[in-house]
């Protein structure tokens, strides 16, 4: 049996939708030959503007790859979707019983259809009814989206559409390699640039194209953007550049903020930072020429001091009087592909549709209300993505793990450890349409659709709700998420007549309700699950109730919050207030502190991670496409060269990086682009080259973001000159 | 609850009560002056008129300070400090953190009680009575060309004064740079209205209807509307010292900051440690770290390691760094490099790769990286010019930079996001791909970030001259 019925023979066709990858979400047009072949054509849309990078033309490529599952898997075996669902059901069922409802756990994907993601939380919530869901978003946005909580009462990446960026005046991009992560962005920075007098500074320990670009490139020491960003309120203070009107109207405490820039004055910034005083006067005095823009992206924020170094950026930002001034602003570059819309549905621990919190009675009733349980019954928080990980298998931990959207063997920290950890789980089901690193270690593997085969929606980093169309049916044999979702639910519904028993007792008129089977409340349609989705998130922060996939296709998306069909979406959040009870941003005190593993005898350099423009995340997909993996087959160690020369390494030499916990091997290449104390690893690859063995597993105290961006390594070459070991 | 008491909120008392409560210690902090904390280090700009009082203030980080009170005495037996107002404050560990006072040279003519005219300059109060003497003044005399006396004469002529500076060695800043950067300063100053005259004692002070006026040993004698005295500090170890604890120069203390009563720390100006009396922030902050890491077990063996010292002059018109030591020393690498005419020098003196000392003057774009790779002892470029002369690091921008499209080589990627080199290009226009729109159509080139569409067109352009005719 297959969820899906199988797809006819190819007619000639076509549709608009959108790149499968990062949250630029740039508009494409897929074609469909009559023999079945698949062109990718760029499409003319207001984000992209017709630009299309190498991983968006080649997206295609995947759709009838040789490595494409095509059954389900059990224990690496091919199987009916029967027996995979009946094993599937059987563990569940007798995990839950023996170690109750939270010893299954779920984890989701910030590339998931806001669809998918809505019904994986609520899958979680109401068919598992475990507490433990969280996604690899918490490894992307969650710095990000505390600060911009906890500061504006709203987390939307851009709260202002891309076209805003090419009017400032000043741009700041704190910890943003665009050039490589979202290539056609680079078109509003180009205009931005071309503005008479434009600066577009860039903060980055290394001089990436995107620095190399810039009229003005910061260079810190890796960890120490929180410093670099209050050493700058500093001196915007000091000559008279805030914007005391707009302080003292639009914004709450100021005087603690202004007391703690005191600390640091330019010299103490220099040294912590190594960036000049006179680049620091520079940077201010051009972000105090409105209309100006502050943009962190994940150099800044994974960190495990990551909210607090964004909430330095928002300070100054604030304090310049940017955010909610017509052209000017804060925003943070959302990374995956539906970044925004997978942080907004539930798929977070704490997390309930709309950007509600789990905690709050009033939002867990309205949840409980749209359905159809009682709020009793919905669990409370669970943990983070890192400790969920970290707890899988153990006394206290989840038994069973359900992935979606997701690669966590390559893209967790600690990556060797994770590793350990899901190979002590009683079940491991992962979902995807390739063989990923992580469902090599599955015990079911279920083979899903790719993009273009199914229908849904994305939210990118703009907030813009944009709709993803499918090309064909998904071939035959293959699932959907929402398909599998719906069905594991019906199933666990039927085989948990006993467990029901003894939860809790209906109170109430909803009970009624309650009573249904839960495998009813779950359908495989994706409209009418995100029918269902904007009637969960009715009256919540991120309010899509007014937001149908006709307007979507009308308006060319719409942009959060949008409360009713016959109201605008809002592409601008701030023009009127803040999102905070009484309107007005909050300053948010905040300390510099060093790096949570510095470098010292044993371990004497810092290594930070990133992204290759011809790669995507964990490279599970990108990996497999023949272009992408000419451009970028493989890890490498960048080293400046004077690193190189006092380590005895050359060029294209294989070299081992070495971290307390663990090590890799990949060829070194030497680039005068980096600190000489600094190496940098991208972490889009596996095995021996998987970088993420290496990082750190310190996390931020509020985001419990996983510190990516620095820990404590040292290099050596990986075997001794002339003689490659034979081990 | 152990009771700590501080005495001093100054910069290092501040930052130990705020790091005790990090820690969860409450420490009651006994000020002697009437104000709240505030950055020393912020006074400049204060008497430059960048910033106002409120600029200064640092964070409140305790709630039970008292400023305005002024101790007398350490009753070490009874654990007791007695106030000047009589109260008597118990305490089980006791924290000085009780700074340094200006020190006023003996000059003949000069009453210890410091006239209207004269002022020295260290305080809040001390700003605010220069800031007031400014208003009314339109020159300025500063005895003292260290960098406290250069930061206040360049505060003033901000105002509009103009100023003198009297130095009574050969050159500025005699402990941190050498005569050449200090010729070179001199002529930075001269432009920002500032006249400096090194070598010269002020023999004897003596006023005059239109305020006050120095003879000088070389016999002139030069006039002013006021006198700012600034010739160092001194720690302030009067209450130490009169409790019995072993005092030299400064409040003896060990790697703790335990002075000779274990009950008794000393932190920040006051404090001499391994020798060395402080007059900086960053040793006084890590010192306040480390006594609130011991008393609140966070981390009972906490240990003070100096670090090495960078002094920093940075204001509109003056950038000069100051690190480690110039002197003279077989074996030394010594760099130099000077451009007078644009108020620029670098010196760097290294040993086994690593910077002993350095000074910088002027526009350096490398002022950071030296700095921190004295800080860390991290090893220097190979090539020592990029210290010297800035070279930014980071190699050959990328391909539409490439001055012809003949020079290029084949494999030049032109098109980043779309991994386009030169040669497949080359090849589309061989095609028959003769304009952009064809070029990208054929190759993707120019549909990512667009940026390459000139290098692009500029291949095109490059073939159609110089192949045009055959093709």
């Amino acid at each position: 049996m297959t969820p899906q019925d199988a797809a006819p023979p190819g007619q000639p066709h076509e549709v608009p939708t959108h790149c499968p990858y990062c949250a630029l979400q740039c508009g494409m047009t897929l074609t469909q030959s009559a023999d079945g072949r698949v062109e990718v054509a760029a499409r003319d849309f207001p984000t992209n503007r017709g630009g299309l990078c190498q991983k968006g033309w080649t997206a295609a490529e995947l759709l009838d790859h040789p490595d494409r599952l095509r059954q389900p898997l059990l224990h690496g075996e091919p199987v009916s979707w029967e027996t995979a669902y009946a094993y599937i059901v059987d563990k569940i069922t007798a995990i839950q019983s023996e170690y109750g409802r939270d010893a299954v756990a779920v984890f989701g994907g910030g590339g998931l259809t806001n669809e998918k993601a809505y019904a994986l939380g609520k899958f979680a919530r109401v068919a598992l009814r475990t507490k433990n869901i969280d996604y690899n978003g918490r490894f992307c946005m969650s710095s990000a989206a505390a600060a911009g909580m906890r500061a504006f009462g709203v987390d939307r990446g851009l709260p202002f559409p891309l076209p805003d960026l090419a009017g400032a005046q000043t741009l700041l991009l704190a910890g943003a390699n665009v050039a490589e992560t979202m290539p056609p962005f680079g078109r509003w920075l180009a205009d931005q640039r071309a503005n008479p007098g434009a600066e577009q500074i860039v903060i980055d320990p290394r001089a990436t194209p995107t620095a190399r670009v810039a009229t003005l490139h910061l260079q810190p020491t890796p960890g120490t953007d929180l410093a670099l960003a209050n050493g700058l309120l500093h001196i915007a203070i000091a000559e008279g550049l805030v914007d005391e009107e707009y302080v003292a109207t639009r914004t709450r405490e100021w005087e603690q903020v202004k007391r703690i820039a005191a600390g640091y004055w330019p010299a103490r910034v220099e040294r912590i930072t190594g960036v000049p005083i006179a680049d620091l006067e520079r940077t201010v005095r051009a972000l105090a020429r409105r209309p100006a823009i502050i943009l962190t992206a994940r150099g800044a924020e994974q960190h495990a001091k990551g909210v607090d170094t964004v909430s330095a950026f928002i300070n100054l930002a604030l304090a310049l009087g940017l955010p909610g001034r017509p052209g000017s602003g804060y925003g943070c570059l959302t990374g995956q592909g539906n970044g925004q819309g997978g942080r907004e549905h539930g798929q977070k621990a704490d997390q309930l549709p709309g950007y509600r919190k789990i905690d709050d009675e009033s939002a867990r009733n309205h949840i409980a209300r749209v359905w159809g349980v009682d709020a009793a019954d919905l669990p409370g928080p669970g943990v983070s993505a890192y400790e969920l990980l970290d707890s899988l298998g153990t006394d206290s931990g989840p038994q069973a793990l359900l992935v979606f959207g997701s690669n966590p063997v390559v893209s967790a920290p600690n990556a060797i450890h994770i590793g350990k950890r899901l190979r002590n789980l009683q079940l491991l089901v992962v979902c995807d349409f390739i063989k990923s690193e992580t469902a090599e270690l599955a015990d079911v593997v279920l083979p899903t659709a790719q993009w273009a085969e199914e229908d849904g929606t994305m939210t990118n980093l703009e907030g813009r709700v944009l709709r993803r169309r499918a090309l064909r049916k998904p071939p035959p044999g293959i699932g959907t998420d929402l398909a599998v979702l719906a069905e594991l639910a019906s199933r666990l519904d039927q085989s948990a007549e006993p467990r029901e028993r003894h939860g809790h007792p209906g109170e109430g008129a909803d009970r009624a309700i309650g009573d249904h089977p839960t495998g009813a409340r779950f359908v495989a349609d994706p409209r009418a699950t995100f029918e269902e989705l904007r009637r969960a998130t009715a009256g919540g922060v991120a309010d899509y109730a007014g937001v149908t996939w006709e307007r979507v296709d009308a308006e060319d998306g719409v942009f959060w919050p949008c409360s009713s069909a016959d109201r605008a979406g809002t592409p601008r959040l701030f023009e009127e207030g803040f999102f905070t009870p009484d309107g007005r941003a909050v300053f948010h005190p905040v300390e510099h502190r060093p790096v949570a593993e510095d470098i010292d005898a044993d371990f004497p350099l810092y290594l930070t991670t990133g992204r290759l423009l011809a790669q995507y995340q964990s490279g599970a997909q990108t990996r497999r496409i023949g272009p992408l993996r000419k451009a970028a087959g493989s890890a490498f160690v960048e080293l400046h060269p004077d690193l190189a020369a006092r380590l005895g390494i050359s060029h294209q030499q294989r070299v081992r990086v070495t971290s307390r916990r663990g090590s890799m091997t990949a060829p070194a290449r030497l680039t005068e682009t980096i600190r000489p104390d600094t190496v940098f690893v991208p972490f889009h690859f596996a095995g021996e080259q998987r970088v993420n063995s290496l990082t750190s597993d310190a996390l931020d105290p509020v985001s419990k973001m996983p510190e990516f961006k620095v820990c404590a390594v040292r290099v050596e070459p990986a075997e001794p000159s002339g003689e490659p070991e034979d081990a | 609850m152990t009771q700590v008491v501080i005495v001093g909120y100054g910069m290092a008392g501040a930052r130990c009560a705020a790091e005790l409560a990090r820690f969860g210690v409450k420490a009651k902090v006994l000020g002697a002056e009437p104000h709240r904390a505030y950055n020393r280090i912020l006074l400049s700009n204060l008497l430059a008129g960048k910033t106002d009082e409120a600029g200064v203030e640092l964070p409140d980080a305790v709630e039970d300070v008292r400023p305005g009170t002024r101790v007398v005495a350490i009753a070490r037996a009874e654990r007791a400090v007695h106030c000047e107002d009589g109260e008597v404050v118990s305490y089980d560990h006791l924290i000085l953190a009780t700074g340094a006072d200006a020190w006023v040279p003996p000059i003949e003519g000069l009453p210890e009680a410091l006239p209207d005219r004269v002022a020295v300059f260290r305080t809040l109060d001390d700003a605010r009575r220069i800031v007031a003497l400014a208003g009314s003044a339109r020159t300025a005399l500063v005895l003292g060309g260290g960098l406290l006396g250069l930061e206040a004469a360049r505060g003033l002529a901000t105002r509009g004064l103009d100023v003198h500076v009297v130095h009574p060695v050969g050159h500025l800043m005699e402990r941190q740079i050498d005569p050449d950067a200090s010729g070179i300063l001199a002529g930075t100053l001269s432009g920002l209205g500032i006249t400096v005259h090194t070598g010269v004692s002020a023999d004897r002070y003596a006023e005059t209807p239109e305020g006050v006026g120095l003879c000088l040993s070389d016999g002139r004698t030069i006039t002013a509307g006021l006198l700012v005295i600034a010739c160092g500090v001194r720690p302030n170890v009067d209450l130490a010292r009169g409790a019995g604890l072993n005092v030299e120069r400064g409040i003896v203390v060990d790697d703790r900051l335990r002075t000779s009563d274990r009950h008794i720390s000393a932190i920040g100006d006051c404090a001499q440690h391994r020798g060395q009396v402080g007059g900086l922030v960053a040793p006084a902050w890590a010192q306040a770290s480390v006594v609130a890491r011991v008393l609140s077990g966070e981390e009972p063996l906490a240990a003070y390691h100096p670090t090495p010292v960078v002094t920093r002059l940075k204001a509109s018109g003056i950038d000069l760094a100051s690190m480690g030591s110039l002197a003279e020393e077989p074996g030394h690498e010594d760099l130099r490099f000077a451009d007078p005419a644009r108020g620029t020098y670098a010196r760097l003196r290294i040993r086994d790769d690593r910077v002993t000392g350095a000074v910088l003057l002027g526009d350096n774009p490398s002022v950071g990286q030296v700095i921190q790779l004295f800080d860390r002892g991290d090893a220097v470029p190979a090539d020592r010019r990029a210290l010297l002369l800035g070279r930014a690091l980071g190699g050959a921008a990328t391909a539409q930079a490439a001055p012809t499209p003949a020079l290029m080589p084949d494999l030049t990627t032109v098109c980043q996001c779309n991994n386009v080199s030169k040669g497949a290009i080359v090849s589309a226009w061989r095609d028959g791909h003769r304009d952009t729109p064809a070029i990208a159509a054929r190759t993707r080139a120019t549909t990512g970030c667009g940026t390459c569409t000139d290098a692009v067109c500029g291949i095109s352009d490059w073939l159609s001259a110089s192949e045009g005719a055959r093709g």
